[in-house]
């Protein structure tokens, strides 16, 4: 086993390993320092990010929505966690020269070609059913992947197989492979 | 910023550059994952869990933190999650990594960043609906593996780990 990868990357057990220390820091840190221990996850920022967007345009919506106002529509821990993977990923990135910036991704564009109207109509499609599934299922493979495995969740270790399942399923149906 | 956002901001940064330097951002890394070619992102996931999850119960077991279980409940959990896995294999990203992927410069995420807000809204908008049909099925609320199955989750966690890096031996040794 490598600890580095051919273009520079960590081992991903190493990174992952990593990333375990940095959730029993982080569940210590929110319970020390904020009174209320907290979990990494990704997928409530998005439901705040759309209720402060939505709030410019039609306030007296967003207030009165049963959703928005059991969530809390205000930039949080986790809406600043999720603004602070963007730095960190760019920190990362340019600092060991694999920044790229990249159009269209090698196996879609292998499947549908080089199309950004292509793979824009897939994505956003793909957000859309993705976010309504997360919201549904309360957490995605951040908030059930990791925090709630952790915890040894009966709901994210559900989650986590239907994640996948469906996702392996879905993904050979949509980059044609054959071999289910 | 107050204290809270601070410290997100700080987590989220070393969060990001793990995702980076792990290399489990990219597109091509987590649909490799779902058409089981590359299993970087399950090495990285499972390393995690493995690690974090001793930390994490050790430290409820003395009361140190506090658990925060999300609710079992069924309907939300299949059907929630189910559309999770068919989105998430037309997009490629999930919402933690879509912004990482941004970070990285595939700037393609961003669509796929737009796509989950307008999911979020209409996902506010169809609550109420959800509330009085999928989500009201059956709740088993929050839910330990160990009250589930009435085992000391020592026993579970060890099981866990021979499980786990058996896996990883098994990922090695077809080069997966």
């Amino acid at each position: 086993m490598k600890w580095k990868t051919d273009d520079g990357g960590w081992s991903p057990y190493l990174a992952g390993a990593l990333l375990g220390l940095l959730a029993i820091v982080s569940v210590l840190a929110t319970t020390q320092l904020l009174g209320k221990t907290s979990y990494l996850g990704a997928s409530t920022t998005f439901v705040r990010a759309a209720g402060i967007l939505e709030q410019t345009v039609t306030a007296d919506h967003v207030v009165s929505n049963e959703y928005f106002a059991k969530t809390k529509v205000r930039v949080d821990w986790q809406f600043m966690l999720v603004i602070g993977i963007v730095l960190g990923a760019f920190i990362s990135s340019t600092t060991d020269k694999s920044f790229r910036l990249e159009k269209v991704p090698p196996i879609w564009e292998e499947r549908f070609g080089p199309s950004i109207g292509k793979r824009a109509a897939g994505a956003f499609v793909g957000g859309i059913i993705a976010m309504i599934g997360a919201r549904l299922a309360d957490g995605c493979p951040s908030g059930h992947g990791l925090s709630g495995m952790m915890q040894l969740s009966v709901s994210s270790l559900v989650s986590l197989v239907m994640f996948f399942g469906i996702g392996v399923l879905a993904s050979h149906l949509i980059y044609g492979r054959r071999t289910l | 910023m107050n204290t809270d956002q601070w410290l997100g901001l700080v987590t989220g940064v070393l969060f990001g550059f793990l995702l980076q330097k792990g290399r489990v951002l990219r597109f091509d890394k987590q649909i490799g994952a779902l058409l089981l070619k590359d299993m970087t992102i399950i090495k990285f996931m499972l390393s995690a869990i493995l690690v974090g999850m001793v930390g994490i119960l050790l430290l409820s077991n003395f009361e140190i933190i506090t658990l925060s279980h999300k609710p079992m409940n069924v309907g939300g959990v299949l059907i929630g999650g189910a559309l999770f896995g068919a989105g998430w294999a037309l997009m490629g990203f999930c919402p933690g990594t879509s912004l990482g992927a941004l970070g990285e410069g595939r700037w393609h995420a961003v669509f796929a960043i737009i796509g989950m807000l307008v999911g979020a809204a209409f996902y506010a908008e169809l609550y109420p609906l959800l509330k009085s049909t999928v989500l009201a099925w059956k709740d088993f609320g929050k839910l330990g593996l160990p009250e589930a199955l009435g085992i000391s989750q020592w026993v579970i966690v060890p099981i866990f780990w021979v499980g786990i890096i058996t896996l990883f031996f098994w990922f090695e040794k077809k080069k997966l």
